[in-house]
C-alpha cells in the first residue's frame, strides 16, 4: 500500500504515563496503517489503551516514542502550529460528550465549522441545521445542553465533529448513548462518507452489530495489537 | 447583544455567552468591577480636587518669582524671609518690582461652628501682583482692620456673603480686634483651611503684633515682560547664595506644592493609596471571575482545543469577557462615583467631579486591566495537551 494511499500510518509507537515509580506503559510497539476511506472498528477490553492510542493518533497527546504520519503529517515533534492545522482536519468524538453548556445545540456544531475560519452566517447556520436534521434533531436545534438527553447530546457532539467535512474521524465509543436505529445511521452516515469523500474513520466500540458493518477490526489488548482483521 | 456581537467578533461570542449562563457570577462580577471604579473615581476625585484647591491661593495672586524659607513647602507653612532679599532681587535688570507675602491662620468664632480662613497680608498699593478681580475691590483694605472676605468659605451662608457690599459690610472679632468684610471674593474651602481671608500688610501686623514687616512669609516678584522666569530664577541663587531660601519660578512652586500635598501628605498619600486599592480590587475581581470560568469550562476548552482552536482563540474568549465586564462594570462605576462626589462636594464645598479625562483614564483602565488578567487566567490552556484536559 503507497503512503499515499494511507490516512495515518503509526510505527513502533510506545506510550507510558506517569513519571518514576509510578511510570506504566500503556501502548507497546504499535505498528499501524490504516487506508484512506475505510471504517475500521477498535475492540479491546477496558484499559486496553484504545483511548490513549486514539487521542496519540489523533494528534491531542504528544508522542513520547515511535512516529504517527497522519495526512501525511509526521506528529513526533510536530509544533504547535502544525498541531492546530492539522486537528481542523480531524473530527474527534469523544467518550464523554463535552458540549459546551452555554451554547445550543445548533451553536456548538458550528464550533465545529467556524474554526475553519470566517464564514457567512446563513451558509453555516444552514449546514449546522442539516447536520443536526440527519441527526434526527431537527426540533432541537435551539436546545441548550441542559435541555438534552444523553443520546440527543452525543448526536451533537457527532454533528460538531462532522459538520466541517473531516479527513479523519476519530471516535470513541460514541453510540454508547445511542439506541441501534440511530447507532446505526450514524454508522451509515459515516461509512457513506467514507465512499464519497474518502473520510477515514476509527471507532471505538463494544457494539457486536456495529462489528458486523467495520471493514477491518482491529483488537487491543494490554496496550498490544492482537487482532487485526480484514473484513473487505 | 449576542447578534451584535457575533457581527463584531465574526464567531460566535463565546464569552458573552458564558457570561449570561451564568448569572448569579456575572451580576457578582459586574458589581465587583462597579465597586473598583467607585473607590478609583472617589479617590481620584479627591486628590484632583486637592490639585484644585491646593493651587487656588496661587490665583488670587499674579507673580513670576517667589522666595519663600527652604522649609516652605507649601504656601501657609514654613519660616520667614527677610525683605533685605527683596531689595537686594530688585537690582536684577529684569525684576521689576516686588512684594511681601504675609500668611497665617485665622480662626473665627461662628457660634456653633469655628472656622478657620488663611489669611493674607499684602500690599493693597501693588495691585499687580493681585488677580484682576481682587485688585479692582483691593483699594478698601486701604483703612485699618478691612477684609475682603471669601464668600465661598465654609460656614459662611450664601445669603450672608451676598449681603456684604460697601454699604452694609460685616464685621467679626478676631485675635482681639474687629475685622470689617467690605467686599468678597472667590475662594472656597481647602484641605487647609475652610477659606480665606484678605487684609493689608498693616492689619495683618496689628492681628498678629509679633510679626515685623521686615520679615514676611513670601516675597513675590514681577518681571520685565518677555523675561524668562527660569533664567532670573538661576541668577538670583547665585546672588542671593542663601540656603535658608527657596528661590522658585512661581509655576515651579505651584507644581512642587501639588506634587508635595499629593505624595507628602498623609491625606494626599491616602488618596493616591486609595487608587491603587480600587485598582488592586478591580483586578482581583476579574482575575478571579475568569480564572474561575476558566476552570470551569476547561473540558469545554480542551474539546475546542482538540478541534484546532489556537490559543489566540481562549485569549479572543477570555478577552472578550474582560472587555465585556470592563465595559458593563463601568457605567454603573461612574454613575455611582459621580454621585458620591456630587455628594461629598456638597458637604465638604470642595471641587469634586469625574473630569472627562479622569473618566476615559478610569475606562481605559478598567478594560486593559481586565483583558490583562483574563490573560493570565488563560495561561494553564496554553501548555496542557487537550487529552490531559479532559
Ligand atoms: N492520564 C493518564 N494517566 C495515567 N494513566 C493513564 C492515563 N490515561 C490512561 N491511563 C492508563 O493507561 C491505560 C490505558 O488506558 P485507556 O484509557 O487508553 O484504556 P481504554 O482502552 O480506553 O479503556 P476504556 O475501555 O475503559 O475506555 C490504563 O491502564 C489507564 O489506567
Ligand atoms: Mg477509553
Amino acid at each position: 500500500m503507497p503512503d499515499e494511499d494511507l490516512s495515518i500510518r503509526a510505527s513502533a509507537l510506545n506510550h507510558w504515563f506517569g513519571a518514576g515509580e509510578a511510570r506504566k506503559q500503556a501502548l507497546f510497539d504499535i505498528d499501524l496503517r490504516i487506508r484512506r476511506g475505510s471504517f475500521i472498528v477498535m475492540v479491546g477490553p477496558s484499559g486496553s489503551g484504545k483511548t490513549t492510542l486514539l487521542t496519540l493518533l489523533g494528534c491531542l497527546r504528544e508522542i513520547q516514542e515511535g512516529s504517527v504520519l497522519l495526512l501525511g503529517q509526521e506528529l513526533r515533534n510536530a509544533t504547535t502550529a502544525q498541531n492546530v492545522r492539522l486537528r481542523r482536519r480531524l473530527g474527534f468524538i469523544f467518550q464523554a460528550h463535552n458540549l459546551h453548556e452555554s451554547l445550543t445545540a445548533r451553536q456548538n456544531v458550528l464550533m465545529g465549522l467556524q474554526v475553519k475560519g470566517r464564514m457567512d452566517r446563513e451558509v453555516s447556520d444552514k449546514a449546522a441545521a442539516h447536520i443536526l436534521t440527519l441527526l434526527g434533531l431537527s426540533e432541537r436545534l435551539d436546545y441548550l445542553p441542559a435541555n438534552l438527553s444523553g443520546g440527543q447530546k452525543q448526536r451533537v457532539a457527532i454533528g460538531r465533529a462532522l459538520v466541517g467535512n473531516p479527513d479523519v474521524v476519530l471516535a470513541d465509543e460514541p453510540t454508547a448513548a445511542l439506541d441501534w436505529e440511530t447507532a446505526a445511521s450514524v454508522v451509515d452516515l459515516l461509512k457513506q462518507l467514507g465512499r464519497a469523500r474518502g473520510t477515514t474513520t476509527l471507532m471505538v466500540t463494544h457494539d457486536n452489530r456495529i462489528l458486523d458493518r467495520a471493514d477491518r477490526i482491529l483488537t487491543l489488548e494490554d496496550g498490544r495489537l492482537v487482532g487485526d482483521e480484514d473484513r473487505t | 447583544m449576542s447578534r451584535l456581537l457575533t457581527r463584531l467578533l465574526g464567531r460566535l461570542p463565546i464569552g458573552w455567552l458564558q457570561l449570561v449562563h451564568q448569572r448569579g457570577r456575572f451580576a457578582a462580577a459586574l458589581s465587583g468591577v462597579a465597586f473598583a471604579n467607585v473607590l478609583v473615581f472617589v479617590q481620584l476625585g479627591l486628590m484632583s480636587s486637592m490639585g484644585v484647591s491646593t493651587l487656588r491661593p496661587y490665583q488670587f495672586f499674579q507673580g513670576d518669582i517667589l522666595i519663600s524659607a527652604a522649609d516652605a513647602n507649601t504656601l501657609t507653612d514654613g519660616g520667614n524671609v527677610a525683605r533685605q532679599w527683596m531689595l537686594q532681587a530688585l537690582a536684577d535688570p529684569d525684576v521689576v518690582d516686588g512684594m511681601g507675602l504675609f500668611v497665617a491662620m485665622v480662626p473665627w468664632d461662628r457660634g456653633e461652628t469655628d472656622i478657620s480662613l488663611t489669611t493674607f497680608g499684602i500690599d493693597p498699593f501693588r495691585t499687580a501682583f493681585l488677580a484682576p478681580e481682587i485688585a479692582a475691590d483691593i483699594d478698601v483694605l486701604q483703612v485699618q482692620d478691612a477684609a475682603i472676605l471669601d464668600r465661598l468659605a465654609r460656614g459662611l451662608t450664601q445669603e450672608e456673603a451676598a449681603a456684604i457690599r460697601l454699604q452694609t459690610p460685616l464685621s467679626f472679632e478676631t485675635q482681639g480686634r474687629t475685622l470689617t468684610a467690605y467686599d468678597t471674593f472667590a475662594g472656597g474651602g481647602g484641605f487647609v483651611g475652610d477659606g480665606y481671608l484678605l487684609v493689608s500688610d498693616q492689619t495683618f501686623l496689628s492681628l498678629f503684633p509679633a510679626r515685623s514687616s521686615g520679615a514676611p512669609d513670601h516675597i513675590l516678584l514681577r518681571l520685565r515682560p518677555g523675561a524668562q522666569p527660569d533664567a532670573v530664577v538661576d541668577r538670583l541663587k547665585t546672588l542671593i547664595a542663601d540656603p535658608t531660601l527657596r528661590i522658585r519660578s512661581y509655576a515651579d512652586a505651584m507644581d512642587e506644592e501639588v506634587r508635595f500635598q499629593q505624595t507628602q501628605r498623609p491625606t494626599g498619600v491616602i488618596f493616591g493609596f486609595g487608587v491603587l486599592i480600587g485598582v488592586l480590587v478591580g483586578i482581583v475581581i476579574v482575575f478571579q471571575v475568569l480564572s474561575a470560568d476558566v476552570a470551569d469550562h476547561l473540558r469545554e476548552y480542551a474539546t475546542f482545543k482538540a478541534m484546532g482552536y489556537g490559543q489566540g482563540f481562549f485569549l479572543g474568549v477570555v478577552v472578550e469577557e474582560a472587555v465585556i465586564l470592563g465595559v458593563l462594570g463601568f457605567i454603573p462605576g461612574v454613575i455611582a462615583g459621580w454621585g458620591i462626589l456630587t455628594l461629598m462636594a456638597k458637604v465638604t464645598t470642595l471641587p469634586l467631579f469625574i473630569s472627562f479625562g479622569m473618566a476615559v483614564t478610569v475606562f481605559i483602565g478598567t478594560v486593559v486591566f481586565s483583558a490583562l488578567s483574563g490573560m493570565i487566567a488563560t495561561r494553564r490552556l496554553a501548555a496542557a495537551d487537550p487529552a490531559d484536559l479532559f
